[in-house]
C-alpha cells in the first residue's frame, strides 16, 4: 500500500456556476494534449479502416475538382491563372480550400458526433473541434504530394517564398477552427447549423479565389475580399509555392484580422456556451 | 474534518423541461425573440413599462439544495429512486454540468467512471481501445504503457487483444471496458452503477477490485441500486429524494430507512383502449392493516390485480412473477385456459406466507393470448415489512428470504452424549 499524499498538496478545485465572463481555458487544453492526440490519431486510424479505398479518397477529391475546373474555367472560359498552367494553379488552391472545408464541416458537427463522450467524461470540450480540425491535415499531407509531382510535370518551380507555406496552412486551419467553434457549439443548441453547413462551404469556395485568381476583382474591392480570410489563406498559399503574384497586402491583412477577431470571438462564446453541452447535446 | 476530500454546499441544478432532449430549431428562437423583442419596443413606444420576460415555462430542480462533507479516504453511497438526482449529483462532481446555484470544492485528482467503455470504437482493437479509453478517463498514455499488461490480464482477453472490438462478445467487451476502467488511480473515484453489468462472476471480481482500491485510501463515490452493494463497500450513504438530500449518515440506517420508505403502488397510469386487455391496478390486501404496503410477510397475504378486458379472450396465459431488487426471480407462476369477458376483472392470489426481506420488489403480471403478448406490467411497489428480520444480521449474509425459525442450544447429559457420538 501507497501512502497517499499530504492532502493539502491536493490540487484544490472548485466549482461553481460560472458567471459573466469567463477566460478560454487554454491551459487545459495543454494538459489534456494526449487525449488531443488520441482523438486525431482515432479520427485518422477509423477513417482510413472504414473506407474501402482509404488514403485514396484523399487524392480523388481534389484531383477531381481539379480536372473538371480545368476543363470548365481553364479551357473553355479561358480563366487567367497568373501565368502557372491553369491545373497547377487550380490544385494549389484546391488543397488549402479542402483543408479548410473539410476541417469546417467535421469542426462543426464534431461535438454532436461525441455526445457519448460530453455526457460521460470532462475533459476540455475544446479538444473536440481541435482534433476534428487538426484531423485533416492527414489528407492535406498526401494531397500535397500529389501537387509537388504535378508541379514537376509542369516544371513549375518553388520560390524562396515556399518557406511561408506552413505559415498558411496554419492560417488555413485557424480560420476552420474559428468558424468551426461558432457552428460547433451553435449545432449543438440548433441543429438546423448541420443542415446549412454543405451550402455554406459551397457559396463559400465561390467567394474565394479558388477557381479564379482575385485579380480579376477589381482593384478597390480587393481589400474587402479579404473579409473572407479564405481568400488570404489561397492567395498566400499559391504565392509561396508557385511565387507568381505577390498577394496583395491590404487583402492578406484583412484576412487576418478577421480570422483573429472570429478566432478569439468563437474560442470566447465556445467557453460560455460548453457549460451546457451536455444538457443540450 | 479538516481532512474533507469533497465539501458540496447549497448545490442546485436546474433544467428546463425537454431541454435534456429537445434541442432548439434556430427558428423558434429567431421568432420569439423578434416578437418579444417587438412587443416590448411596442409596449415602450406606448409610453408603458416593458411586459416581463415570460418566465420559463417548465422546469424544475433535479437538485436542489444538497450539502454534505466526504472526508478524505471516504466510501460514500448515494442511493435513491430513478430521477432523484443521483446522477445529476455524479454529472457535476465529474465535471461534465455546471450547477446552477452552490458550490464544490474537490481536493484532489478527480476521476470518474458513469460508464463503462466511453469512447470506445467498434473499429479499433483491443489495444488500441485501450489506450484511447485510458486518455479518455484521464490517464496519462506513461501511465497506460505500464499498466497495459495488467489490464489485458484483469480483462483475461490476452488473446484477443488485437481483434477488433467489434468482433468482442458482449462480457469480453465489458471486461476489458472495466478492466481499464479499474486501472484509473485517482485520489477520489465517482462511480454510478457500472457494476450492474457483466455476469455474476465478472461483478464479484469488479466489486472486489473496488474494496482494494478502496483500502489504498482513495475516497469513494458510488451510486447503486443494489442495496448488497452499497451495504458491502461503503461506510456512510446519502438517500437523495425528488433532487433533495433526505438522509445522510452511516450506511446500515440509511439504507434501512430508505428500504422501508412507502412506495408507489395502486392504479396504473394511463389507459389504453386499444388493447385487448389491461392490467389497471395492483393491490396487497391484509386483513388487519389498512395499508397496502406494509406487510406482515408471515401472515395470511392476499394480492389483487385488475384487468380491464376490452373483448373476449378465450383461453388466455396468465403469468405472475415477483423479482427482488437485483431483478432476481423470486417466485413465478401461471395459469392457462382462463376464459375473460368484457369487462373489469380482479385476479386473486392468497399466499399463506411471503417470506422476503424488506426490500423493493416488482412485481411482474403478465397476460398472454395464443401466444401472442396482450400486456405486460412491471409493478414496483415497496413493501415495509411488520415483522422481525428473521436474517443474519451481515447483508453479505442475509440472503433474499426472512423464513421464521426457533433455535435452541442446550447441553445435552454425559451419557446421552457419548451414545450421540458413538464409541471412542
Amino acid at each position: 500500500m501507497q501512502p497517499t499524499a499530504s492532502i493539502a498538496d491536493m490540487p484544490l478545485l472548485v466549482l461553481e456556476p460560472s458567471k459573466g465572463f469567463v477566460r478560454p481555458n487554454l491551459g487545459d487544453v495543454w494538459e489534456y494534449r494526449e487525449l488531443l492526440y488520441f482523438l486525431i490519431w482515432r479520427d485518422i486510424k477509423v477513417r482510413y479502416k472504414q473506407t474501402a479505398m482509404g488514403a485514396a479518397w484523399a487524392v480523388i477529391q481534389p484531383v477531381m475538382t481539379m480536372l473538371v475546373f480545368s476543363v470548365f474555367f481553364g479551357h473553355f472560359a479561358k480563366m487567367p491563372s497568373d501565368g502557372v498552367p491553369y491545373p497547377v494553379f487550380a490544385l494549389a488552391a484546391l488543397l488549402p480550400w479542402q483543408l479548410f472545408a473539410y476541417a469546417l464541416s467535421e469542426s462543426s458537427n464534431s461535438l454532436i458526433a461525441s455526445q457519448n463522450l460530453i455526457t460521460k467524461v470532462y475533459f476540455p470540450r475544446l479538444i473536440i473541434p481541435i482534433a476534428a480540425v487538426l484531423a485533416g491535415l492527414v489528407d492535406f499531407a498526401i494531397a500535397f504530394g500529389v501537387l509537388l509531382l504535378m508541379m514537376g510535370y509542369y516544371q513549375v518551380m518553388p520560390t524562396a517564398a515556399i518557406f511561408l507555406l506552413p505559415l498558411f496552412v496554419g492560417f488555413a486551419i485557424a480560420s476552420a477552427l474559428a468558424v468551426g467553434l461558432w457552428l460547433s457549439s451553435l449545432n449543438v443548441k440548433y441543429r438546423d447549423v448541420r443542415y446549412t453547413i454543405p451550402f455554406l462551404t459551397q457559396l463559400w469556395m465561390f467567394a474565394t479565389p479558388v477557381a479564379y485568381p482575385s485579380s480579376i476583382v477589381p482593384e478597390q474591392w480587393r481589400a474587402i475580399l479579404g473579409l473572407n480570410p479564405m481568400a488570404g489563406v489561397v492567395e498566400g498559399f499559391r504565392w509561396a509555392l508557385l511565387g507568381q503574384v505577390r498577394p496583395s497586402l491590404p487583402l492578406l491583412s484583412v484576412s487576418v484580422v478577421a480570422v483573429s477577431v472570429l478566432l478569439i470571438g468563437g474560442l470566447v462564446y465556445f467557453r460560455k456556451t460548453e457549460a451546457t453541452f451536455a444538457d443540450l447535446v | 474534518m479538516s481532512e474533507t476530500a469533497i465539501r458540496v454546499q447549497r448545490l442546485g441544478k436546474h433544467y428546463r423541461i425537454g431541454e435534456r432532449r429537445q434541442y432548439g430549431a434556430l427558428r423558434d428562437t429567431v421568432t420569439n425573440t423578434v416578437s418579444t423583442s417587438f412587443r416590448r419596443v411596442a409596449a415602450l413606444l406606448q409610453g408603458a413599462a416593458p411586459p416581463a420576460m415570460p418566465p420559463p415555462s417548465n422546469s424544475f430542480w433535479a437538485l436542489r439544495d444538497v450539502s454534505f462533507d466526504v472526508p478524505h479516504g471516504g466510501l460514500v453511497g448515494i442511493i435513491g429512486r430513478n430521477g432523484a438526482g443521483k446522477s445529476t449529483l455524479l454529472k457535476i462532481l465529474s465535471r461534465i454540468t455546471e450547477p446552477t446555484e452552490g458550490r464544490v470544492e474537490i481536493r484532489g485528482r478527480i476521476g470518474s467512471l458513469l460508464e463503462v467503455g466511453t469512447g470506445f470504437h467498434p473499429e479499433l482493437t483491443g489495444r488500441e481501445n485501450t489506450f484511447l479509453n485510458g486518455a479518455i478517463l484521464g490517464m496519462k498514455r506513461a501511465e497506460i504503457v505500464r499498466k497495459f499488461d495488467e489490464i489485458v490480464a484483469f480483462a483475461a482477453l490476452e488473446s484477443f487483444i488485437d481483434t477488433t472490438v467489434k468482433h468482442y462478445s458482449t462480457g469480453m467487451y465489458m471486461r476489458l471496458a472495466f478492466a481499464v476502467a479499474a486501472h484509473l488511480d485517482p485520489d477520489i473515484l465517482v462511480i454510478d452503477e457500472v457494476l450492474a453489468v457483466g455476469d455474476a462472476g465478472f461483478q464479484k471480481k469488479c466489486l472486489r477490485k473496488m474494496e482494494d482500491v478502496a483500502k489504498q485510501g482513495r475516497t469513494i463515490l458510488f451510486v447503486s441500486h443494489q442495496m448488497n452493494q452499497i451495504r458491502r463497500l461503503c461506510d456512510t450513504c446519502l438517500w437523495l429524494d425528488g433532487g433533495r438530500l433526505r438522509q445522510q449518515g452511516p450506511t446500515a440506517e440509511v439504507t434501512s430507512a430508505y428500504e422501508a420508505g412507502p412506495g408507489v403502488d395502486g392504479p396504473r397510469p394511463g389507459d389504453d383502449e386499444r388493447t385487448a386487455a389491461r392490467f389497471t391496478e395492483w393491490q396487497l390486501v391484509q386483513p388487519g392493516t389498512g395499508n397496502t404496503n406494509i406487510l406482515d410477510t408471515m401472515a395470511t397475504v392476499t394480492l389483487r390485480l385488475f384487468l380491464k378486458v376490452n373483448r373476449p379472450i378465450r383461453y388466455a396465459h396468465h403469468g405472475i412473477a415477483l423479482f427482488g431488487a437485483e431483478r432476481q426471480l423470486m417466485w413465478a407462476t401461471a395459469t392457462d385456459g382462463i376464459h375473460l369477458d368484457v369487462g373489469v376483472h380482479q385476479l386473486t392470489y392468497v399466499l399463506p406466507t411471503l417470506p422476503i426481506r424488506p426490500g423493493n420488489y416488482t412485481w411482474q403480471v403478465s397476460l398472454y393470448e395464443d401466444g401472442q403478448l396482450i400486456d405486460l406490467w412491471d409493478c414496483s411497489p415497496d413493501l415495509i415489512v411488520a415483522t422481525i428480520p428473521r436474517t443474519h444480521p451481515r447483508d453479505a449474509w442475509a440472503g433474499c428470504l426472512n423464513i421464521p425459525y426457533e433455535f435452541e442450544s442446550e447441553l445435552v447429559p454425559v451419557e446421552a452424549a457419548v451414545v450421540a457420538a458413538g464409541p471412542a
